[in-house]
Order: C-alpha cells, then structure tokens, then sequence
C-alpha cells in the first residue's frame, strides 16, 4: 500500500499546486493550462480508484471538451500579450477570505460527517452496471435527470444557433 | 498461439519472491514506460522510412538511396540532425506554453499508443472501457497543437492552429459514430474481448454491409483526425508555410512530426484491431486444418501486417488525391459523413436485433 499512498501524495500535491496557479497567474491561456492539469490530476486519481469509465470521462468531458472550448474562445477573444490587471488588495483578502471560509466548511463536514463502512470492490467496475444505472427506470437508476439533462443541451445548443447565425 | 502474458506473469513472479510488492510493481511500471518508449520510437522510425519509400514510389521515384542499403540509414541520419539542431526561442511568446505544447502531443499520442494489442496477453492498458479511454487520451492532443499556435506569436501559425482544431473536433465525431457502430456489434469495449470475440472470422466479415460502411467510414475520418493525406490544411504549405509548427525548431518541431507518424500507426492499429481481428489469424469456420496452419504465425506478425497494410492504403489515399479546402472538409464531414454514420449506426443495430449477421 506504500505506493498507492505515494502515488496519492503526488497526485493531490499536484493538483493542490495546479489549481493554485491557475487562479493566480495573470495570462488567462497559462490559466485555462493549469486548469487542464487540475482535471488530469482528478482523472488520475479516478485511475488510481480503478473506476476507469470516469477517468475516462473526465479525460473526455473535460480535458478533451470544455478546455479546448475555453482555449478556443481565448483564441478567438483575446491577443498575444494581454494580460489582467494585477488585483488590488481589498479583492485578494475577500478572495482569500472566502477561499479559506470554503476551505473551512469542506473540513468540518469532512470531519463530523460519519461515513458509511464502504463496499470496496477490487477491480475495475463492469461498464454493464454503469449502463443500466444511466438508462434504467428502477430505484438507483438514473433515466430521467440523463433524459433531462439533454433536453438542457438541446437548448443550449439551438440558442447557441440562433445567436450565431446571420440574419 | 503463443501467449505473451506467461513471460509477463514469469517476470512478476520473480521480481516479487525478490523484492516488496510496491518496490516489484514501480519497477515494473518503470520497464514498461522504457519498453512503450522504445517501441514508439521504432514505430515512428519505421513510418518516416516507409512514407518515404511509398512517397517516391507513387511519384516513379526510388527515395533515398544514397546512406546504407536501399537508404536505409537515412532516417537514423535525419533523427541525429534533429537531435543536434538548436532549440530557437521565440521573442515575446509565452515561453511556458510554447515548450509545453509539444509535449502535450506527445503525451496523447503514447497515451493512445499504449492501449493498442500487439500480442495475445500483450496489452499495456487493458481497461473494460478501452475504446472509450482512446478517444479521450487522443482528444488531449488537440489542446497541443492550439497552444502550440497561439503561443508561436505568429499569424500562420494561429490560422493553422484553428483549423486544425476545427478539424480535429469536427472528424472525432466521425471516428466516435463509426467505432460506436461496431461496439455495438461487439457488446464490449475492452481491446482483448474485441480481438478474442474475432476468432471465428474478423469483424468486417462477420458485419458484412454496415462493418464496411464504418470501415471506409473510419479510414477517411481517422485520416483527417491525423492532419494527412487530403486533409493536412493545418500545414498546408503552399499557403501557410507549415502551420502550427512553423516557428518550432529541432527536437520540439522533432516531436510533432513524430507524433503526427506514430497517430497515423495508432488510427491504422485501433482499425486493424476492431474491423480486421488485431493479432487474432484469418480463421475460416469449418476447415479445421486451414484454422491450425494460421495459428503458427505469431499473433504480433499479425497485428502488425494488418497495421502496416492500412498505413499503407492510407499514404496511397495521400499521395493521390489532391488537397481538399477547408469548407469542403467541412461540407464533407458535417453533410456527408455524419449522416451516414448514423444511418449506419440505425442498420447496426437493426441487424444486431434481428441477428443477421454469421
């Protein structure tokens, strides 16, 4: 188990150190890179639980989707060279503030929250189960927030539609 | 059939009766990052050399001639060059993500790499989503080349950078529908259970008409996902001078080519894999001796003809037709080849249903 415990450390040393940078760096791009590296760390550490499919999606979803969207409106927005005025100091002590107010409530639910005993299976989970607990109808089955979920994305993308096109 | 996981569960066993099982397994993973390196690197010399040969021979030409037999030295040459060639950097570009780029690139592609069966029990990631995870680890690669446009701090470079990023996002959904239509046919996404479920005859066979249709369907999208053959707009040289790599000097501008050689091998190895049965032999059902001979051949010299065949028909496909612009590329995707992929999609599962595939 030593090295499941180093390759832990590693990874939350990683992401702790990445997100940090990505909020405090003044070029929005090195940001969105951070950003990218925060969520291959959370991926990491769904590889490291076995749970390959949300490893994968978070790969996917994120890292391969929303990051390149975000780099490609960068692109298309901002030049070469732009960079955020640097934050005056009544904004850094509210952002630390609540930062740490966050950081605060987390921990205290972490600690007094009694877990359940869990069900630890080694290996990894047979995408069969996952299927049927997306698609399904029973209890624990998750058809209706999926269904709903993409009736929002419709949306989304036909008022995505109508705002781009010519008229 | 030869099973290569004897010799990995061999080595297993005798690094742990030596050593702590965390100290055996970091040194495993270590081997196996060296072995997945090496290979890479063979593979992407072995692909400069034959896009050479296969360049020269559809222009009734020989290629290189001159260094070693038949040039085959060559490329060891031009890997040297680079290797030695000065590292430029750019004034008033964001160094950080100018160097990080390439590297990005190459990550996707090993991530890709090392998903792909060469062998019976010879599979470095063998997750149950496998399929799934390749189309995530490649979809990283995208990132990289952006930010290796936008950091260039140069025009031809950003253009280049967005086409090909339109591109790449646009072709994944091509490739994402065609190898959905054949999960649908296997029921699985693990790589092993895809090439084990072959044995009886290779999918494109077994799938008759819709396989096919994917099949033609993936080479023509996997193509375009690589940035080659009619569709390398990205570098288009006449107009753009080299796209998103054009201010990048020796190794950096070195590994975008070579993930560029080693992606063209990995969509030629995920095709041999799902329509063209991966390692498994040509097995006919029914003659029994035929099956027995097949079986002698190694399952890797398999994969890697197979492999080597669809690399093969995809330089014809380049050093054929002439270069597409980028609104027929795009016309192409969105009003062809999506259509039809999900028409396929529908014809899949109709013969799923109705059980008339062999």
């Amino acid at each position: 188990m030593i090295l499941q415990t180093i390759v832990f450390i590693v990874l939350a040393l990683f992401i702790c150190i990445c997100s940090v940078l990505a909020v405090s760096t003044s070029r929005i791009l090195r940001a969105a890179t951070y950003l990218l590296f925060v969520l291959f760390g959370t991926a990491g550490i769904y590889f490291q639980l076995d749970y390959s499919f949300l490893g994968a999606v978070q790969l996917l979803i994120y890292a391969g989707g929303i990051t390149v969207l975000y780099v490609f409106s960068i692109l298309l927005t901002s030049s070469q060279g732009d960079k955020a005025e640097p934050l005056k100091s009544g904004k850094m002590i509210a952002g630390l503030i609540s930062t740490l107010a966050g950081l605060g409530m987390c921990l205290f639910v972490m600690l007094k929250h009694k877990f359940l005993p869990s069900h630890f299976e080694l290996g990894e989970l047979n995408v069969r189960t996952i299927g049927y607990a997306l698609m399904g109808m029973e209890k624990y089955q998750y058809v209706l927030p999926f269904e709903v979920i993409s009736i929002l994305l419709l949306a989304c993308i036909v008022g995505g539609i109508m705002i781009a096109r010519k008229r | 059939m030869f099973d290569f996981s004897i010799v990995t569960h061999w080595i297993h066993n005798l690094l742990t009766s030596l050593m702590p099982d965390d100290l055996a397994v970091f040194i495993e993973c270590l081997a196996i990052g060296i072995c997945i390196l090496l290979t890479y690197a063979i593979i992407a010399i072995i692909m400069i050399f034959m896009e050479r040969k296969v360049c020269a021979a559809f222009q009734c030409r020989l290629g290189p001639m001159r260094v070693g037999p038949w040039g085959t030295i060559q490329v060891f040459a031009d890997v040297f060059k680079m290797l030695i060639k000065e590292i430029i950097a750019i004034r008033h570009a964001d160094k950080f993500l100018y160097n990080l780029a390439p590297y990005l690139v190459i990550l996707a592609s090993i991530m890709a790499f090392s998903c792909l069966p060469f062998n019976k029990g010879m599979a470095v990631l063998d997750f149950n989503v496998g399929i799934f995870f390749l189309m995530a680890a490649s979809s990283i690669g995208i990132v990289g080349i952006l930010l290796a446009g936008w950091s260039s701090n140069n025009k031809y470079s950003l253009i280049g950078a967005m086409r090909s990023g339109a591109q790449m996002i646009s072709y994944e959904l091509s490739v994402g529908l065609s190898l959905l239509t054949m999960i649908v046919f296997t029921d699985t996404m693990q790589f092993s259970e895809i090439v084990e479920r072959q044995a009886d005859g290779w999918f494109i066979f077994k799938g008759h008409i819709p396989a096919f249709i994917a099949f033609v369907i993936y080479l023509i999208a996997g193509n375009a996902e690589v940035n080659r053959g009619p569709f390398d707009l990205p570098e288009a040289e006449s107009e753009l001078t080299a796209g998103y790599h054009t201010e990048y000097s020796g190794m950096h501008f070195g590994l975008f080519y070579v993930a560029e050689f080693v992606n063209l091998f990995i969509i030629a190895g995920v095709a041999a894999t799902i329509f063209l049965g991966g390692w498994m032999p040509l097995h006919i059902p029914g003659l029994e001796g035929f099956n027995t001979v097949m079986d002698y051949i190694p399952g890797f010299i398999w994969f890697f003809g197979k492999a080597f065949f669809v690399v093969w028909i995809l330089m014809w496909f380049k050093w054929t037709f002439p270069r597409l612009r980028i609104d027929q590329i795009l016309t192409l995707e969105w009003k062809y080849l999506v259509p039809i992929g999900l028409c396929n999609l529908l014809l899949m599962v109709i013969i799923v249903v109705f059980k008339l595939h062999f």
